[in-house]
């Protein structure tokens, strides 16, 4: 049973707005495009899960039946339909990852945290497996909340959940020496702007006489 | 290896800022005004011309695809909608363009909207990009600003809109019309074809859906010629791509690369060789978890390019090349990306729906030694009952990473399974 402790939720002033701007991206009369939104808002607002009350007044705020926002709520994985940690973990589980070591990760997560879709008696945590994050080259890779932490070491990851508990904000990206994806240590040639400036300057571009 | 100068992303590792004015330096919207001012149908010719395949995994021509759009615009608007869900396993290229090179893909969806008629784009972004929306959203709101996209974008006549949209974690809305139905706020389960989505796509309108990468190189197509860029990479294969390469290797990394480069050279040249030395190599996967993998006497002198690819039985997919060391357990790689499209089935068609868990289930039992030698053929004819008996590919990728596995590791199994 999920906890029934968000009764009367209603967007906040600031949300009510940026509602609005999301339904104003679709043309009239198309605003349930805007359902994925809404409800994104909604699960931030409400502390990272959907309860039924926010399913309930989605539904309303849209002028439609709850089951129709239901459909939604369960069919994309993101939503959480039950109370999450503080601090979600989203651990990617898919091949590439694997290859590079999540199952270990998955391990420090069970250990640290307990099962999966529960959360830690202190509240801070919970964490759950998921498909590809799209993020292969910077294996293994956690999402935490909405920020990604990449190339993780064992060590890496437990230092993560440290300086969460001590309140600290742990780096957000690639624990190897690297900006992004770049190869690291490997001697790739960076050009500064001014550089590619150059470069481009000397390109042949056909396309541009008229 | 790829001269520098004809490289079209140059910035892909965010090392410079992905702002506008750094964007310009790199030659973002250089007289995009000039371009259109040709017209959409020169647009169109030289985006056939250049022989680009769509960069999202069919590999489908661009240009062509861009010409089914109706040539008038009738009672219904056009629409640009631009598949930002990426989520095919090993695939992490479109990530990169959306934070570190927005300005150049916001161009190119002006371009190719205009080229269809179309006054609004959608741009179509996976629900875990969170920090890549708000990057592609900010620098939206420098191209309005400076007026390359608005009321009369870049001073053309033409009034151009876009927008960006999230998903919310669903690998099934990269398939074309599954992603249409959740941007209008729907399940995301793919359509029947036809109706294709040139005639009846977004709210029942004219639309185009082209991956992220696809329309990011198109303004430079453009500027630099049909010519320069057919004259990159093989015939029917032509330009540079970005490769995505994860796994055993030294350094895995994202790079732009020419079409057909070599497997060895591409992996030795930037991924810092496979773990242990190329004699290490037990098999790479070379486009994304849908293809079926290659043993490494496959790879030995393998072009990676389209047609090579589907000769080998395989395919260049995403161009995300997930490459295996000695020490893989080939059995289990393959039953993980089982488990995958059990997890992403939308569950509309039955043969996928039952398919991929029955799959995955006997998948999970070979890993395991669990099961009986006349199971692998079983299972294999099991991946045909789901091959193409269902309304999208899914079925079909579910089916193929295991007749690879098949295909080329079956005495792998029988060991396994005579233990």
């Amino acid at each position: 049973m999920v906890e029934l402790n968000d009764k009367n939720f209603s967007f906040t002033k600031e949300n009510l707005k940026i509602a609005e701007i999301e339904i104003k991206k679709y043309p009239e009369g198309r605003g349930g495009s805007a359902i994925i939104s809404l409800l994104w808002i909604a699960q931030k607002q409400n502390e990272g899960w959907l309860s039924p009350e926010v399913i309930d007044y989605i539904a309303k705020y849209l002028g439609t039946s709850q089951i129709r926002v239901m459909e939604i709520a369960t069919f994309y994985t993101m939503f959480n339909l039950k109370p999450v940690g503080k601090y979600h973990f989203q651990m990617c589980g898919t091949t590439p990852c694997m290859l590079s070591g999540s199952n270990e990760l998955k391990k420090i997560l069970q250990n640290e945290i307990g099962e999966q879709n529960t959360v830690s008696t202190d509240r801070l945590f919970s964490w759950v497996e998921v498909e590809c994050l799209g993020a292969c080259c910077n294996a293994p890779v956690v999402q935490i909340n909405d920020d990604y932490y990449e190339d993780l070491e064992p060590t890496d990851l437990i230092n993560i959940l440290k300086d969460l508990r001590n309140n600290k904000t742990p780096k957000i990206g690639s624990y190897k020496k690297r900006v992004s994806s770049e190869p690291v240590d490997n001697n790739i040639q960076t050009q500064t702007d001014k550089e590619i400036e150059d470069i481009v300057k000397r390109r042949n571009k056909p396309g541009l006489s008229v | 290896m790829l001269k520098l100068e004809n490289r079209i992303f140059t910035n892909i590792y965010g090392h410079n800022s992905p702002d506008l004015k750094s964007a310009l330096k790199r030659g973002n919207w250089d007289s995009t005004k000039i371009l259109m001012d040709k017209g959409k149908d020169w647009i169109i010719e030289e985006m056939k011309a250049s022989g680009l395949r769509g960069r999202g995994g069919a590999g489908f021509p661009t240009g062509l695809k861009w010409s089914f759009m109706p040539k008038e615009v009738g009672e219904r608007p056009h629409y640009l909608v631009v598949n930002a869900d990426e989520s095919e396993p090993g695939t992490c290229k479109d990530r990169e363009i959306l934070r570190h090179e927005p300005h150049q893909f916001i161009e190119g969806c002006l371009l190719a909207s205009y080229a269809m008629s179309a006054h609004a784009c959608y741009v179509y972004v996976r629900g875990e990009y969170v920090f890549e929306r708000v990057a592609l959203q900010k620098a939206i709101d420098e191209a309005y600003e400076a007026g390359f996209v608005g009321k009369n974008a870049c001073k053309s006549g033409w009034d151009f809109d876009i927008y960006v949209h999230h998903g919310a974690g669903a690998y099934i809305c990269g398939e074309e019309t599954a992603l249409l139905e959740s941007l209008e706020g729907k399940k995301g389960m793919p359509r029947l074809k036809p109706p294709f989505p040139a005639n009846c796509g977004l709210y029942g309108c004219p639309t185009t859906v082209n991956n992220v990468e696809s329309i990011s190189v198109a303004p430079e197509i453009l500027r630099r010629g049909a010519d320069w860029f057919s004259s990159l990479g093989k015939p029917n294969n032509t330009g540079t791509k970005l490769f995505c390469i994860s796994g055993h290797v030294n350094t895995p990394c994202n790079v732009e690369e020419e079409m057909g480069i070599s497997l060895r050279e591409l992996l030795e040249k930037h991924a810092g060789g496979v773990r242990g030395g190329w004699d290490n190599l037990l098999a790479v996967i070379p486009g994304g978890s849908s293809v079926p993998c290659l043993p490494a006497d496959q790879c030995q002198n393998l072009s990676m390019d389209f047609d090579t690819l589907k000769e080998l039985k395989s395919g260049l997919g995403t161009a995300a090349v997930i490459v295996m060391d000695k020490s893989t357990d080939i059995v289990n790689a393959i039953a993980r990306l089982s488990y995958f499209y059990k997890h992403e089935s939308c569950g509309q068609c039955t043969p996928c729906r039952e398919g991929t868990g029955w799959m995955w289930r006997v998948m999970d039992r070979m890993v395991k030694g669990d099961a009986s030698i006349d199971e692998i053929d079983m299972l294999q004819e099991v991946t045909k009952q789901v091959e193409g008996h269902t309304i999208c590919a899914l079925g079909d990728a579910a089916a193929w990473p295991i007749q690879g596995l098949i295909r080329h590791f079956r005495t792998e199994i029988e060991n396994r399974l005579t233990k």
